[in-house]
């Protein structure tokens, strides 16, 4: 995929973000949690790290694996950016960075090694790709590059966790989609725990491999990000609509005596 | 108001709308579905019933959620001839549950979710199919066969037919399928082309001329479209003509391994694709220069998706592939405009030289 491409989009990307992310310099925790997973969703909004969200989301337990690597890699990368911040020269921010998001990949690519084999071996070239997600880049970039470690790492949590969220249900609807089932090979994951997780929502169903291949990704992708569009259209209109009244309500003049 | 009704271009008599338009494209197939049925039996009949229903539900639903005039799209039956073409495409014997998908993705995902009928960019019909070949590839290539060739001697009855789409299926559907001569001839397994022909089954004379026969129903069907001047006679005929081309070519250089031009003009979905899908006027080119490119792009893919590509028939991905480059082609086969010496041609911004 065009990583490179859209780290430079990042770059331009991360002026624009400039004057949100000085605002939350004042440590706004709650607009950072608001950012992460709705307003600035990495997934949704951002765009960011399309060519895993694309390529791994066949079924729930994938989702999940590569949401929490990449999950981890983020808090880490961003705690440990944000500690050097004030001693990288601006020129080599950037392989400096990189460095760091290599190496929190490095092990977390050997942990997946040696506790989820089979889960590593499904994820396959995905996970060292982790590297290249842009999200990660960005994040340090546009945040963690800018503020104490405290709210760099609540943000790498944030944006984490919206990128899984959306990873999940992508997952979810790809998996129910096309297999007809949810939360199949969980074990691979989270152990012995979770053999019987598999829910088998239709019985006989015919697998629709189109759902499973790259472009169901796409397409359901493309209409999570319009549900949220939606939604965002129906409360700004909402919103408007209590604005009004109220401003209504301020200018009611009493006349009478 | 009543001079500005009609907008460009002005080329149809007055109150050939729209729906005129469809209403004669649904005419041209009816030598097509006769056809098949007569051949193949009365599975095509169903599942152009199924089509038809499924495409006017999905885009009612969908204009009533984009909050559109529902009479007024309904009534130029584009929804139902989306429906139609894509119930002749696929094999007569598939489960219901695939032709409601078919077609309601067609109609959702490659027709309205664009913004509705002249916004779409791809055939919506091949959408459909190309969903349902890449998702269902088994009942996806399992066509009936003519009754001379069938182990039970006739074609399906009708009950069978209702059982075979609505249940779970007939114990010996087996006695009545077989592969298309398309596919059993890409399936020849290092046998000369002579030796296959005279071998193998399907492609026996029976077949052969079967699949003649509905090519030869769509191409009058495409006849009376051109007479009409509902098409123009462009992309037809440089489809067939780049087909005619390379498989020549290759007759001519491998004549043991490839087969005749004949064949590939008279089997599968030739004339189908070429006169009624190829011609769709929104999601192809525009100019008369431009179909022609447009055209023989599709003419030599059909032939290269058909020898190395992975589907016995390649005209739905071939379709929907220059779809993609018909914008393109369009910008550069413009046609000189009156007062001017040279045609424009490609993408100028800024001063025009």
């Amino acid at each position: 995929m065009s990583t490179i491409d859209t780290e430079l989009n990042t770059d331009a990307e991360s002026e624009a973000d400039l004057a949100e992310s000085t605002s939350a310099t004042a440590t706004n925790y709650s607009e950072i949690i608001y950012n992460g997973i709705w307003k600035n969703n990495p997934a949704l909004v951002q765009l960011l790290g399309l060519c895993p969200l694309l390529a791994v989301t066949s079924t729930v337990v994938n989702a999940l694996g590569l949401g929490l690597a990449t999950l981890v890699v983020l808090i880490g990368a961003n705690i440990a950016v944000s500690l050097i911040r004030n001693y990288v020269s601006d020129a080599v921010r950037l392989p400096a960075f990189v460095m760091i998001i290599a190496s929190f990949v490095t092990s977390i690519e050997l942990i997946m090694q040696a506790y989820t084999y089979e889960l590593y071996q499904i994820l396959g070239i995905f996970i060292p790709l982790i590297v290249t997600n842009c999200a990660i880049l960005g994040r340090a970039d546009a945040f963690a590059a800018r503020n104490p470690a405290l709210p760099s790492a609540l943000d790498g949590l944030m944006m984490g966790l919206g990128f899984m969220a959306v990873l999940l249900v992508l997952g979810a609807m790809r998996e129910l989609i096309g297999q007809g089932t949810l939360f199949s090979d969980m074990q691979l994951l989270l152990g012995d725990v979770a053999i019987n997780w598999k829910i088998e929502v239709f019985k006989d169903y015919p697998d629709v491999l189109f759902a499973i291949l790259p472009p169901g990704a796409f397409i359901g992708l493309g209409l999570l990000i319009a549900l949220k569009n939606s939604w965002d259209e129906k409360a700004k209109a909402i919103a408007e609509k209590n604005q009004d009244k109220s401003e209504k309500q301020d200018r009611r003049v009493r006349v009478t005596g | 108001m009543a001079l500005l009704r009609i907008t460009s271009p002005h080329t149809q008599r007055a109150g050939h709308r729209t729906s005129w338009v469809m209403q004669m494209v649904i005419l041209a197939t009816v030598p097509g579905l006769l056809v098949q049925t007569w051949l193949f039996g009365y599975g095509t009949l169903i599942n152009v019933l199924i089509a038809s229903i499924t495409a006017l539900i999905s885009e009612a639903l969908i204009l009533k959620l984009r909050k559109r005039s529902l009479s007024f799209f309904l009534k130029d039956y584009s929804a139902l001839l989306t429906g139609l073409l894509l119930a002749l495409a696929i094999p007569p014997i598939v489960p219901w549950w695939l032709t409601v998908t078919g077609v309601a993705f067609a109609v959702i995902i490659g027709k309205q979710v664009y913004g509705g009928l002249g916004n779409n960019p791809f055939n919506p019909a091949m959408v459909g199919y190309a969903l349902l070949l890449v998702s269902f590839p088994v009942p996806m290539t399992q066509w009936l066969t003519v009754s001379d060739l069938s182990l039970a001697q006739q074609t399906l009855p009708f009950i069978d037919s209702l059982k075979t789409i609505f249940s779970s299926g007939i114990s010996n559907i087996d006695a009545y399928t077989m592969a298309t001569p398309l596919d059993a001839f890409k399936h020849k397994e290092g046998l000369m082309s002579e030796e296959a022909f005279a071998s193998v089954a399907a492609l026996g004379q029976a077949n052969l001329d079967a699949m003649l026969w509905v090519n030869l129903a769509y191409l009058l069907g495409g006849l009376f479209l051109i007479y009409l001047r509902i098409i123009t006679w462009h992309t037809p005929v440089a489809i067939l003509a780049a087909l005619f081309v390379i498989t020549g070519f290759f007759y001519i250089i491998d004549i043991s391994n490839a087969a005749s031009p004949w064949f590939h003009l008279t089997t599968g979905a030739t004339m189908f694709g070429a006169f009624l899908i190829a011609t769709d006027p929104v999601s192809s080119c525009t100019s008369n220069k431009g179909k022609l490119y447009f055209g023989a792009g599709i003419g030599l893919l059909i032939y290269i998706i058909r020898t190395w590509g992975g589907y016995p028939d390649g005209v739905a991905f071939a379709v929907l592939l220059m779809n993609f480059a018909a914008p393109f082609i369009d910008y550069y086969a413009q046609p000189r405009t009156y007062g001017h010496k040279k045609a424009r041609k490609g993408l100028k911004t800024g001063a025009n030289k």
